[in-house]
């Protein structure tokens, strides 16, 4: 215990959104516990929620007992965004701190540097907020070496397509939209998420008229509004994680009276909503589960525990930490064991109903080895809008609360 | 048509950079300090006034103030935590207090930093703007929170020069950057005119941060490139020299905006920093540099 307190202490600075000394109370526990890492982003909007929504599972799981009689203990470790940051604190949780599996990052480059390092320490490793293609094709291409490694989110090419469904229905299908620019930040997930992009939105009848990727660090949107605007597109489709508050505001600032659509991660975070100051309002995105939409019966009560505890809801990244945090105890029970290739033997029989929907991972002759299936009955990911300065589901339609409706800026074409 | 959008945008751009250089300048100017915890403090302006209103919710004005009145008071702090004490002390060669000045506000921006990440994560934050809604100005579709920021960073300006050139404490400050000792022999004690000159700073920063969060938005990764861009703007314009910083902060204001029209916004920065390398070859002090 005291090794894990002053391993806490040290990365106390960020990490303590992790509570991470909670566990102690509850039933008693008589062999070792599990030790999942769990490196975030503790100060981004989207990562802050991960090491929260990985204790809540831990609290829970531990409050019914643990695993077999053993406890989940959760190591937090804050990575100020950094590959480097990340890939010191996978040496040092595995290590130092014993873990037994890494639950690790919203961002692609980061998980990315520390796939070959889940190989060379032999420690299973789940994302679960990075999309790139690379890390499930990585898996694929060399299954032996890289198999320690899942990804426990969507991949961009099903984020795509994820958004392509969507658009079919409620743009092109219920408003008669024609034509699209896509609006994407310059980082390794959105690469995939373009191809993506490109191929899908002429196939549901969206013609690309542009297609705009920028810099992260851009602060000002003018331009880039600007030359959208100049080219008269029904909509913007979106691929933006790393920004989002900045376009967001200007967007509303500047009146752009085209609607947006698509991946803007940091609107998930229900704290979006102030940091924008409301200019959300309008926004169309998509997201694996979100607030008062039961995606499954756990996706509410989840958000609503999450809520009590924490004072606002998860991003998408702290519903799939949620999850991951269970479907690895399930996996341990399973392979009655945490040594390592039992585990991922483990991980890969997944077949677990969490908040996002069901989650089974792709196997070894998937190109996209270990990442988490797409698709009816498992995970389709839904489209919510910021309204009335809430998240509402708008799609399927079987999770829909409310239509659509857009802020008064907004010039509809048809 | 789009001729006058870069006309309107840079305008305002350039407006708000020659208000975060203006103070940067008027330090190095009177005290030989080069304050590299500016784009901090600039930050944690916007930032207070963003969680003044958004969280506390006292209203677009008091967080405003507040956002102001927290600059002030980071401005202080730095002075009295970091500068006077590396100044004052007796155990560092004066030749090298250039440089503890330099590395101790680097490291005190740095610690600001980390503190906003740490309470306010490393998101954006916009302040809630003054004014909202637009206006269309020549046929271009103008934020009227863009028009508030130009006008709001002139009048500052047109007040700060009145101070320096039609007060006797303006004088006074003027008098410490041309001959800091002639200054004390007059009778001027140098430390107060070095206080006012850190809150007339603390207030250009400050006015300039929340206008900036009002404006484009700022986060805990905008320190690095607000000093940088304040520095290069400064040097551009010659060291010390506040018309030079003026006319500095309207041309990398433009030169930016018309690479993010006419050439790509992923390349906005380059041509400015270009236009620095080539100064700096051909006219070490700068546009309009004293030395």
């Amino acid at each position: 215990m005291n090794k894990v307190l002053s391993g806490a202490l040290r990365s106390a600075l960020g990490a303590v959104a992790i509570g991470a000394l909670l566990a102690a109370s509850g039933p008693a526990f008589a062999a070792d516990p599990i030790r999942i890492g769990v490196i975030a982003e503790a100060q981004a909007i989207a990562g802050a929620s991960i090491p929260q929504a990985a204790q809540l599972a831990a609290d829970e799981i531990n409050a019914n007992g643990g695993v077999d009689g053993r406890k989940i203990e959760i190591i937090g470790y804050d990575n100020h965004s950094s590959s480097a940051d990340s890939v010191r604190a996978f040496q040092r949780a595995v290590n130092e701190d014993k873990v037994n599996a890494v639950i690790a990052s919203y961002i692609s480059e980061v998980v990315l540097a520390l796939e070959p390092w889940a190989s060379r320490l032999k420690t299973p490793f789940v994302t679960p907020g990075a999309a790139s293609n690379e890390i499930s094709k990585s898996v694929h291409a060399d299954y032996e070496k890289n198999k320690y490694t899942f990804h426990g989110y969507l991949t961009s090419a099903a984020l795509a397509l994820s958004v392509c469904d969507g658009a079919k229905d409620l743009l092109v299908d219920k408003m008669h939209m024609k034509t699209a620019v896509i609006m994407s930040e310059d980082a390794a997930w959105t690469k995939p998420l373009d191809v993506g992009y490109e191929e899908c939105l002429p196939k549901i009848g969206l013609k690309v008229l542009d297609h705009i990727r920028f810099s992260p660090d851009t602060t000002d949107f003018t331009p880039i509004f600007n030359k959208i605007e100049g080219a008269k597109p029904d909509v913007i489709i979106t691929g933006i994680s790393h920004v989002g508050v900045q376009p967001t505001v200007q967007w509303k600032n500047q009146q752009v009276p085209i609607p947006m659509f698509g991946i803007s991660s940091q609107a998930t975070n229900e704290t979006f909503g102030k940091d924008t100051n409301q200019a959300a309002e309008g926004v169309l995105y998509q997201g694996v589960s979100g607030p008062g939409v039961a995606v499954t019966p756990k996706s509410v009560p989840f958000a609503e525990n999450f809520k009590k505890k924490f004072g606002n809801y998860p991003s998408y990244a702290g519903y799939t930490a949620y999850d991951e945090v269970y479907y690895i105890a399930d996996a341990v029970k399973r392979a009655g064991s945490t040594d390592a290739d039992k585990l991922v033997e483990a991980l890969e029989k997944t077949d677990w109903e969490g908040t996002i929907g069901r989650v089974q991972f792709y196997g070894k002759d998937d190109p996209f080895t270990h990442s988490i299936k797409y698709g009816k009955g498992l995970i389709t990911g839904l489209m919510l809008q910021w309204q009335d300065g809430k998240q509402s589901a708008v799609w399927p339609k079987d999770v829909a609360k409310v239509d659509i409706k857009f802020p008064s800026f907004i010039k509809l074409s048809n | 048509m789009r001729a006058f959008q870069i006309l309107i945008d840079g305008f305002a751009i350039s407006a708000l950079y020659a208000l975060g250089a203006t103070g940067f300048t008027l330090i190095f100017g009177v005290s030989g300090v080069l304050n590299l915890s500016h784009g901090a403090i600039m930050v944690a302006a916007a930032v207070a006034a963003w969680a003044a209103a958004s969280v506390l919710n006292v209203g677009t004005y008091a967080g405003a103030l507040i956002g102001v009145g927290v600059a002030l008071l980071a401005a202080f702090a730095t002075y009295f935590a970091v500068v006077k004490p590396i100044q004052d002390s007796r155990r560092i060669p004066n030749e090298e207090k250039e440089i503890f000045v330099l590395t101790g506000t680097l490291l005190w921006g740095i610690m600001i930093q980390e503190l906003i990440a740490y309470f306010f994560t490393n998101n954006a934050k916009t302040v809630l703007p003054i004014v909202e809604g637009v206006v269309e100005i020549l046929g271009v579709r103008t934020p009227k929170n863009e028009i508030f920021t130009a006008i709001v960073c002139c009048l500052v300006i047109a007040l700060l020069w009145l101070l320096v050139n039609r007060t006797r404490t303006g004088k006074a400050v003027l008098a410490a950057s041309m001959n800091p000792r002639g200054v004390t022999l007059l009778g001027l004690e140098l430390t107060n005119i070095y206080i006012v000159v850190w809150a007339i700073y603390g207030i250009l920063a400050g006015v300039a941060g929340v206008l900036l969060g009002m404006f484009l938005g700022v986060s805990s990764y905008s320190v690095g490139p607000l000093t940088a861009s304040a520095f290069s703007i400064v040097v551009l314009g010659g060291l010390g020299s506040v018309s030079g910083s003026l006319i500095a902060a309207f041309v990398v204001g433009y030169l930016e905006t018309l690479t993010a029209y006419l050439v790509s916004p992923a390349y906005r920065t380059i041509p400015a920093l270009l236009l620095l390398v080539f100064v700096m070859y051909i006219r070490p002090q700068g546009l309009l540099g004293r030395r």
